[in-house]
């Protein structure tokens, strides 16, 4: 226990404390020159102890400190009715559903894919360099248009947004996947045949078993960039609800505390999403009987 | 039940669906000789499974010619009416070339190892292509929504210019500025930091945590703080790139084993001769990992960028601005665009680091 905090907790919170006490300096150092230029307007006598003070509570600040982030954030959730508008835990939820919703399509679709390309050789041909290009393509640049143009077919709301996730997620899973399914040893693929197992007998008793740790690895990247995917996606349809919309509207007004307080709920749950992703994992593997890793 | 003998099945009854399809529709005399051709040599295809005779009919290049011709008549007949005749037959020309590769597959194929390792993948291009044509074309999908492929490619012939223009903005200036400096800081930071291991332990976990944010969230606040020119867009990729290569070169830099180590103590090394004859090539396959990941999420950093705020010229604002236009062969064209350098520059990556890492199993397994 004395060895986690140690070698552990400890270098994380010397390096969380110097990230928040740069953040502070930057604070003041950003802000400083348009604070200066109110006291000289107002010819008022300032001492830099005052100047530290006024840069933190600027209304529009270049660069917020991070209390008055928190207590936007407080302000947006726990005070604010969670059907309201304005409340940050409605908007989390709009980017959360859309999240879900493309990582279960994503993981679908790059699970079956990787069973095409694992099972039949010329489909590992032919679609493996197709899946890299595939990412090289900026979806993510090209999601407002593709919102754009679903809109017009008549799709909106949710799916536009989940496509785009599902678009993102697919690839860690199709990757990490071809490679779990290929990962039992030679010689365990040679026992099953000396068994004559089947091809289906193979696959459900050797490969898929073996996957399972590649499946969560992978997992845990998708998730992350499927908030991604649907926090761009909320970006072009007009800043209805989301945390992408936060962040537009944030930009059009200038709003900067509420630009950096959506950014840190958005980090808030990507952590949240990739620590779920980890717990099921980690209860697949005690179920499964495996070993931790 | 093979894959290959449901393929000839398939292909001898949708040859015969052709053939009878054609009494049922005016067609003119090529599709009316394709449909026959390819109707007889699916049936002689299901007789050479049974006997040996008209063994000619199973060769590979015969399945190659054949769906090329037809899928070269069909684009030509494709603005014309496109009936069941045409659409049994695209089918029947994808179905040969999928035979074809499947006989590539099993066959002894040292002989063609180009066409065995290129030639596959842009078959298959091809087909994704040449669906796409037909379908937007023959089911009159409207451009708004999808234009075909071939009105994609008139644009970009036609607007090489303003394509270039865009790119020399985005790629030129931000992505490569922003990647350079973003790698190449986040390598040298790594290196520094590696000597220290409580801050190591303390910043691997940090890094990774970051690395999966929505850093692309970050790009208003920088188009607020370098202003509209590619400057911003470069900050933004900069720190984009920055954790994901951090974290890769940090863990890359401990990857080598401890007996190793050890090896190179016994040397008396120091420790400089230790990064450099150890450590750091060990770190390269992790290092070009994340090179390879940043090439991507460097192009989408600079391009989201550009929709917050820009000069009148870059990829990312045509591809707002047509849109709002409605010209969408436009903004597919800027997507070819940049498709293409994040393709390009991804197989440069990999071959460079083919020629570093040739020592690493994943590249000695495949030439033995």
């Amino acid at each position: 226990m004395l060895f986690t905090i140690k070698n552990k907790i400890m270098p994380i919170l010397a390096v969380l404390s110097a990230i928040g006490f740069l953040w502070y300096g930057f604070t003041i150092y950003l802000n400083s020159p348009w604070q200066i230029q109110i006291y000289e307007q107002a010819s008022a006598e300032w001492s830099y102890f005052d100047l530290a003070k006024d840069t933190m509570a600027h209304e529009r600040p270049v660069l917020p400190a991070p209390h008055q982030i928190l207590s936007e954030i407080w302000k947006t959730t726990v005070k604010k009715k969670i059907t309201s508008k304005r409340s940050l835990v409605f908007h989390s939820w709009v980017t959360l559903s859309s999240t879900l919703m493309g990582f279960l399509m994503g993981t679908i679709m790059g699970i079956t894919l990787a069973i095409f390309i694992v099972e039949n050789k010329a489909m590992d041909k032919s679609l493996m360099p197709w899946i890299i290009t595939s990412q090289t393509i900026p979806i993510l640049a090209i999601a407002p248009m593709i919102i754009v143009v679903l809109n017009a077919v008549g799709l909106s709301g949710l799916l536009p947004k989940a496509m785009i996730s599902a678009y993102l997620s697919f690839f860690p899973i199709a990757v990490g996947m071809v490679k779990g399914l290929r990962s039992p040893d030679p010689i365990l693929i040679d026992l099953m045949r000396t068994y004559s197992a089947s091809r289906f007998k193979l696959f459900f008793s050797l490969r898929l078993p073996s996957s399972v740790s590649f499946l969560f690895t992978s997992m845990k990247i998708a998730i992350a960039i499927s908030l991604v995917g649907a926090i761009v996606g909320e970006l072009p349809t007009g800043a209805v609800a989301g945390l992408g919309a936060r962040l537009l509207t944030g930009s059009y007004y200038g709003q900067t505390i509420q630009i950096w307080s959506a950014l840190i709920s958005a980090a808030t749950l990507a952590a949240l999403l990739v620590i779920s992703v980890n717990i099921i994992s980690q209860m697949t593997f005690k179920l499964m009987g495996m070993q931790k890793s | 039940m093979s894959v290959q003998s449901v393929l000839r099945f398939c292909l001898a009854l949708l040859g015969l669906m052709c053939f009878l399809s054609l009494f049922f529709e005016s067609n003119n005399p090529q599709i009316i000789i394709l449909a026959s051709l390819i109707a007889f040599i699916g049936v002689c295809r299901l007789h050479a499974l049974f006997s040996t005779k008209l063994i000619f009919i199973q060769h590979v290049q015969l399945d190659i010619g054949v769906s090329l011709l037809a899928a070269l008549f069909i684009i030509r007949e494709i603005s014309s009416d496109f009936g069941q005749t045409l659409w049994l037959l695209s089918i029947c020309a994808w179905l040969h070339s999928w035979l074809a590769v499947e006989k590539l597959m099993k066959g002894d194929n040292k002989n063609f190892p180009l066409l065995y390792s290129f030639g596959i993948p842009v078959m298959f291009g091809f087909w994704l292509l040449f669906f796409w044509e037909i379908i937007t074309v023959g089911l009159e999908i409207p451009t708004v929504i999808l234009p075909p492929p071939s009105m994609i490619g008139a644009k970009f012939l036609s607007s090489l210019d303003i394509l270039f223009a865009d790119f020399q903005q985005t790629f030129m200036k931000a992505v490569l500025a922003g990647y350079f400096l973003g790698c190449s800081s986040a390598f040298i930071f790594a290196v520094l930091i590696d000597k220290n291991d409580f801050l190591r332990r303390g910043l691997l976990p940090v890094g990774n945590f970051i690395s999966a944010l929505p850093i692309v969230g970050i790009a208003p606040i920088m188009v607020m703080w370098f202003g509209f020119d590619w400057q911003s867009k470069a900050a933004v990729v900069v720190v984009m790139t920055f954790f994901p290569m951090l974290v890769n070169t940090l863990s890359g830099l401990n990857s080598s084993s401890l007996i190793e180590r050890d090896l190179l103590n016994t040397y008396a090394a120091s420790y400089w001769q230790t990064l450099f004859k150890l450590r750091l090539p060990a770190a390269m396959p992790f290092i070009f990992n994340a090179l390879k990941i940043n090439s991507t999420l460097a192009l989408i950093g600079a391009i989201v960028a550009e929709f917050f705020g820009t000069p009148i010229v870059g990829i990312g604002f045509r591809i707002s601005t047509e849109v709002g236009r409605m010209n969408l062969d436009m903004v597919w064209a800027e997507i070819a665009v940049a498709a293409i350098a994040g393709s390009v520059s991804y197989g440069a990556l990999s071959l460079v680091e083919r020629l570093v890492t040739s020592w690493h199993p994943s590249y000695r397994l495949k030439n033995n």
